[in-house]
């Protein structure tokens, strides 16, 4: 049963790394704006409609 | 009858339609903004709503002091000389179009790198590069297509505001704390003999221990701190027993499981901190793109053209002297009092007064700060500074100084009071009794009972009622500036309202006609001459008049600077203008008149009334009952009689009020021992709205102005004020019968504490069921309150 060090310990470290992942977006900003996002996704698809090959390269650039 | 809608604003069509391409619009405004997106295929604009246009402003000039580097300097929020970055506000952003325009900025010019719009925030983030295109090039192209940034004093003066994640932060060490103490201590819950169990139990304690530490000293830092200064200010608030009760939760534990006595009460502290800083979350609510704060700056232009020696200069506002010569031009507001020296001022004062029509001024009259110069170009001669001005001194008055500090005493703290001395006294009480009996349970007992008592439950009530109450008015479109608000109007009992731009409405000027009777042809006639004039008054009659304008011509047009319009139409000469233009008799009325002669006979005049808003006296009848009314109002006396007449009797009425008048009565009334209420719209009522204790600001356009305030009120819902005052008692009802319901848990816990039978499982569920009830219990309460009111 010594295999419970090593399942809580990785349950911790897993644990811990979402923990630190969540911390990182919050910082990044990712949850200041949660409209936008959502509407600029549909953006694209109206782009590639419109067959211009530049537009559809700067809307990829844009969303990276 | 309808002629159909514009394609791009989607404005109905009054006057004329502008075709082009198969399309209508109303206006060349909107072609151009037609014509400029269709050349670079951004066609796409008008696929995703259907006209989502707005119609573009005349900016001639208006943004030439954005070449200066200076004030580049201040705007921008990043520049390395090859590339800049710029935020910028655009309140008229409002959907999925103006987003898609936005960012596709870089495909009507190719400076632009990217454009990233913040939908809640209303504002647009633009990288450029600057060598290819300049900030004012930017700031005319997304002006050009009907978005015009909002540029004021105030985002030059505090460029980077940071918003404070650290609430989230300690949320976040709390939830996960939580989760995981609570399958760690899952196993000893029910205590089973069990080998495997009891060798690991030390290694799961510590661990709970270790996930505990930063909860205590981070998470819950604040309410230490809070009770630190709640303590030395006298002052027994709510956060006292929270900040024991969480003390003793960890010291007991640990000391628990370093003597392995038991396994402590980790899951119950870290449960109880997260809960207690969900509430405060929930509390936070913020309207990101309202803001509650605004003075005189965020309405005042940065800069303006001065004239030196014929040659024009910008310079920031700040910087204007006395003696200065300055050019206003047309759609710009003046930024400080002085003397009108070259041309014709139609200044419209709407910001400051609430008042629509537009104020005639010839050279050499004063004019002050706050008004917007509506008819071409002009000169003035500054009197005083920007600070010394009529309308911003008020704004040197302490009260836009004073720091709401934390010494309001809220429901939760009057209650707390009491709370914290009973608990103080029941733990001594029993900790001398167990004492005596058997002290070794006595200190077991005096903790349970500090524990027990820790107010989760009932710290958590007003928040979730309020914070809950706050979304509800918010999604009815009366937006508050914190829940504190909330308490604030449920203890008012005088209201005072402003009248121009509050009661009345803003821009619906009704024109009524008083005189001879004129026949249509005359009547269609004065439509044809006023169309020739660009006097904000002739444009006003123009659209009162319903029939069509003949085509015939005009002989001998003049225009009378400061007077009126004359011209012969079909063989009759007409006048229209002044009293003392056409030799009427000027009666006593204070309105504005225009008046008509017909072949140098009077005929009658145009008279223009202030439109109250739709049901004032059911809402001014309705409010009579509990609270008293008063009229505070910057106007001369001229709609006295009528006001009477409307409302109800004992309201007071009080005319010629000056924007430090209506401070000072307001402090008045406060010094007779009244909670007032202060509902107005104008910069001049900002003075009264900040030293009242509730200031509801109503606003024709909530996005766009809005002096300083405790709340925003879209003005269409002004007959909804009784309701929001109802349902502001309803919530603190509430608040206090989720009191009563926290109590009872708290004594159901006692009993447990008392009688020393505290163990960890009652405590984890206890708490947690406390919580959850209550919040779901004012939910639903205040959701139910709402739906029916």
């Amino acid at each position: 049963m010594e295999v419970v060090y090593i399942t809580i310990g990785v349950s911790i470290v897993v644990a811990v790394g979402f923990f630190i992942v969540f911390i990182k977006t919050v910082k990044s900003g990712q949850y200041d704006d949660t409209y936008t996002p959502a509407v600029r996704m549909l953006f694209d698809d109206e782009l590639v409609l419109e067959k211009d090959e530049k537009q559809i390269k700067d809307s990829k650039t844009k969303t990276n | 009858m309808s002629k159909g809608n514009c394609y791009h604003c989607g404005i109905e069509f009054t006057t004329e339609i502008i075709p082009f391409d198969e399309k209508k619009f109303c206006c060349n405004g909107c072609k151009t903004v037609y014509e400029i997106l269709n050349i670079n295929n951004l066609n796409c604009y008008y696929d995703l709503e259907s006209a989502p246009g707005t119609i573009p402003t005349e900016i001639k000039g208006k943004y030439n002091y954005l070449e200066e580097p200076e004030i580049i300097s201040k705007l921008v929020e990043f520049d390395d000389g090859d590339t800049t970055v710029v935020t910028l506000y655009v309140p008229v952003i409002h959907c999925s179009s103006c987003i898609w325009v936005l960012e596709n900025l870089n495909k009507l010019n190719e400076g632009v790198k990217t454009s990233i719009v913040n939908f809640p925030k209303k504002t647009v983030r633009i990288t450029f590069k600057n060598v290819e295109v300049s900030l004012k090039e930017i700031v005319e192209l997304i002006t050009s297509i009907g978005y015009e940034p909002y540029i004021s004093l105030e985002d030059a003066d505090n460029n980077k505001r940071k918003v404070d994640k650290t609430l989230i932060y300690q949320i976040a060490v709390a939830a996960f704390a939580f989760g995981n103490v609570m399958l760690l201590s899952f196993p000893e819950y029910f205590e089973v003999e069990e080998f495997w169990l009891d060798k690991y139990k030390v290694l799961f304690r510590w661990i709970m221990f270790t996930m505990s530490v930063p909860v205590v000293f981070f998470s819950a830092k604040d309410y230490f701190i809070s009770a630190y200064k709640g303590l030395s200010h006298k002052i027994l608030n709510i956060d006292i027993p929270i900040a024991l009760g969480v003390f003793v939760l960890f010291v007991r534990s640990t000391v628990e499981i370093v003597f392995d006595i038991g396994t402590g009460f980790f899951d119950s502290l870290t449960g109880l901190v997260f809960f207690l800083l969900l509430g405060k979350f929930f509390q936070q609510k913020t309207y990101s793109f309202l803001s509650f704060e605004r003075d005189y700056k965020s309405y005042f232009p940065i800069a303006v053209t001065k004239l030196n020696k014929e040659k024009e200069e910008n310079i920031l506002v700040q910087d204007i002297q006395i003696g200065d010569r300055l050019l206003i031009r047309n759609e710009e507001l003046i930024p400080v009092d002085g003397i009108l020296i070259n041309g014709e001022a139609m200044l419209d004062y709407s910001f400051v007064t609430g008042e629509s029509l537009p104020v005639g001024k010839n050279s050499g009259d004063k004019v002050f700060a706050g008004g917007k110069q509506t008819s071409g170009a002009i000169e003035m001669e500054v009197l005083e500074t920007v600070s010394q001005s009529y309308l911003t001194q008020l704004w040197s008055n302490d009260v836009f100084n004073k720091n709401e500090g934390k010494n309001i005493k809220n429901i939760t703290d009057s209650i707390s009071k009491y709370f914290t001395m009973a608990i103080l006294i029941i733990s001594t009480l029993a900790g001398v009794f167990w004492y005596l009996k058997d002290p070794m349970i006595a200190i077991n007992v005096v903790t349970s009972i500090l524990i027990i008592a820790c107010p989760c439950a009932l710290a958590l009530s007003a928040p979730f009622a309020l914070g809950n109450m706050l979304r509800i008015f918010g999604k009815k479109k009366f937006y508050l500036k914190n829940a504190e608000v909330i308490e604030k109007i449920a203890k008012i009992d005088t209201l005072v309202f402003d009248k121009t731009g509050t009661i009345t409405s803003n821009d619906e000027s009704k024109l009524e006609y008083q005189g001879a009777e004129l026949s249509s042809d005359e009547k269609s006639n004065i439509k044809r001459l006023v169309r020739s004039s660009n006097h904000p008054l002739s444009r006003a009659l123009y659209d009162f008049i319903e029939e069509n304008t003949t085509e015939k011509s005009i002989v001998a047009f003049e225009e009378i600077v400061g007077k009126g319009i004359q011209g012969e139409v079909d063989g009759d000469f007409y006048k229209i203008g002044s009293a003392s233009f056409v030799d009427a008799e000027k009666d006593n009325s204070f309105n504005t008149s225009i008046y008509i002669s017909i072949n140098n006979k009077v005929k009658g005049k145009f008279v223009f009334k202030n439109s109250y808003r739709e049901d004032v006296e059911k809402v001014f009848s309705s409010l009579n009952k509990e609270y008293d009314l008063v009229i505070l109002s910057g106007d001369n006396e001229g709609e006295k009689n009528y006001l009477k007449s409307i409302l109800p009797e004992n309201t007071k009425l009080i005319f010629n009020q000056k924007p430090e008048n209506k401070l000072e009565y307001i402090k008045s009334l406060q010094k007779e021992g009244k909670k007032v209420m202060m509902i107005g719209d104008g910069l001049n009522d900002a003075g009264a709205l900040a030293q009242s204790n509730v200031g509801i600001s109503i606003s024709e356009n909530i996005n766009v102005f809005s002096p300083a305030c405790d709340a925003i009120l879209d003005a269409s819902l002004f007959q909804k004020l009784p309701q929001f005052f109802k349902l502001s008692k309803k919530t603190m009802s509430i608040i206090v019968a989720s009191f009563i319901v926290s109590f009872l848990y708290n004594f159901v816990g006692m009993y447990f504490a008392l009688t020393g039978n505290l163990i960890p499982v009652v405590a984890a569920i206890l708490m947690p069921l406390s919580s959850i009830t209550i919040v779901v219990f004012v939910t639903v309460l205040t959701n139910f309150f709402a739906k029916n009111s």
